[in-house]
């Protein structure tokens, strides 16, 4: 890894970690309110379908993960694994089905 | 006092425990421990010290499973029961017995940029560096730094990433890095970024707590990572 | 004591201790997010489909892997917060009061989330 490439991981993962932050903090604090009284589909969807504010937050919060996540499983491919450019690649593959499956559920719970 | 049961490891990369008893006394080192075997149980046991008094850093090696200056440390400390384990350091390769080979320690130190570079020649004078200037204040701990490999030891990072610099080559480069004497910077800052450099420090802080001097390698790599980020959106580096 | 029972005994100190939970919930959250997507994304094949899923894991089981997941976030978030006080504002006096508070946290909001979803 080139010096600015380990330079931009290290920065892109602490940017998203600020924002996962506050995404994580009303994500805790929405479920809990959510699961009071049991969870149903109709209660969910009655608060974000057609909603352009979680829609929004949905998908900032999905993005972000999608950068933070593979950066963590690549250290740990590399560190526990020994694996090299397999990390590498590893963490991409993963990022990318990450933001496919994350994207589906947010518009799963949009439209 | 009942005896000491000393467990000490024998060999190079290769070996096994050996048992020795030794008596317990009042104010006894981990030092004194190894130099009572030497004397008096087995001649051939190899260890390293010169000063004895926390200066040098050279008796260093793993008691009970962490890294300490062996003349600094009392048995007293360290002992909960009579069992004591002695080990070379960790992460060194084993020369023999409690000896280890410090050559790639050091060379991590070249590699990160450790060796200074000034600008002026002995006919310019001294620079004066202001004792409250920014610079010097953020380095005040780190250029205590004595090279002894105890944070070396300490750190898991170059157990799982072997070509990771270290905690003391990278300190030794932060207190460059904020030399304003220093011409090398933006070389400095290119040799401790990478895979095995300073990002990939993941602040556990072993090092930070077994310094022997008290000093935070933690706080020097820190201060590398957003030196090195910051060179780096800036296309210094 | 053995030698790997005192290499257990070295890491036993507050940075370490949070970089392991840091970890092993970062990994575990990586585990589960495609699941968690892939249970939402029922959605798209209406509301039933979501409410049969939401059905299934009406369960003591589930419940309880739940509150483990949301311990598992919250001990992430205390942890990368310490990392960053740590990183940027090099607060390193500040650590262990940092791993207490990501810890009490999370234990704190894991039994909120319990005392609701039971």
């Amino acid at each position: 890894m080139s010096p600015q490439h380990s330079a931009y991981l290290w920065l892109a993962q602490r940017v998203t970690a600020l924002v996962l932050a506050a995404c994580v903090i009303v994500h805790l604090i929405t479920m809990i309110i959510a699961v009071q009284g049991g969870l149903t589909a109709g209660e969910i969807l009655a608060r974000t379908q057609g909603s352009i504010a979680w829609l929004l937050f949905y998908s900032v919060f999905v993005v972000a993960i999608v950068v933070h996540a593979p950066i963590g499983l690549r250290n740990i491919a590399r560190e526990h694994l020994r694996w090299a450019k397999g990390a590498d690649i590893a963490a991409v593959l993963f990022g990318l089905l990450l933001l496919v499956l994350g994207f589906r559920a947010v518009w799963g719970v949009f439209s | 006092m009942t005896d000491l049961r000393v467990s000490v490891w024998r060999g190079d990369e290769s070996g096994d425990q050996e048992y020795f008893d030794v008596p317990r006394k009042e104010n006894q080192t981990i030092l004194d421990v190894v130099t009572y075997i030497q004397r008096n149980l087995d001649p051939t046991l190899s260890y390293r010290y010169a000063c004895r008094v926390g200066m040098c850093g050279s008796c260093a090696m793993s008691v009970n499973g962490v890294a300490r200056w062996t003349c600094r440390t009392h048995v007293d400390k360290v002992c909960d029961t009579d069992e004591l384990e002695l080990r070379p350091l960790d992460n060194f390769p084993v020369v023999k017995d409690l000896v280890c080979d410090m050559q790639t320690f050091f060379n991590k130190q070249k590699k990160a940029g450790g060796a200074f570079q000034g600008s002026k020649s002995r006919d310019d004078g001294l620079a004066i560096i202001k004792p409250d200037s920014k610079g010097r204040m953020a380095v005040d701990k780190a250029i205590e730094c004595i090279g002894c490999g105890v944070c070396y030891a300490s750190c898991d990072i170059i157990k799982w990433n072997p070509d990771y610099l270290g905690p003391a080559a990278l300190n030794r480069a932060w207190t460059l890095v904020e030399d304003e004497r220093d011409t090398r910077r933006v070389d400095r800052l290119r040799a401790v970024s990478g895979d095995a450099g300073c990002h990939a420090c993941h602040t556990q802080m072993s090092c930070t707590q077994r310094c022997p001097k008290l000093l935070s390698p933690t706080h020097s790599i820190s201060g590398l990572k957003r030196e090195v980020t910051r060179a780096a959106l800036k296309g210094e580096i | 004591m053995t030698h790997s029972a005192n290499a257990l005994k070295a890491r036993r100190h507050g940075a370490y201790i949070a970089f392991v939970l840091h970890r092993v919930s970062g990994l575990l959250l990586s585990a589960f997010l495609p699941l968690h997507f892939l249970a939402l994304s029922q959605a798209l094949n209406g509301e039933a489909a979501l409410d049969a899923f939401l059905n299934w894991a009406d369960n003591p089981l589930v419940k309880l892997s739940e509150v483990g997941l949301v311990v598992m976030l919250s001990l992430h978030l205390g942890c990368g917060l310490r990392v960053m006080a740590l990183e940027a504002l090099g607060w390193t006096v500040w650590q262990k009061n940092m791993v207490a508070i990501a810890f009490g946290g999370s234990v704190v909001v894991g039994t909120i989330f319990l005392l609701q979803v039971f």
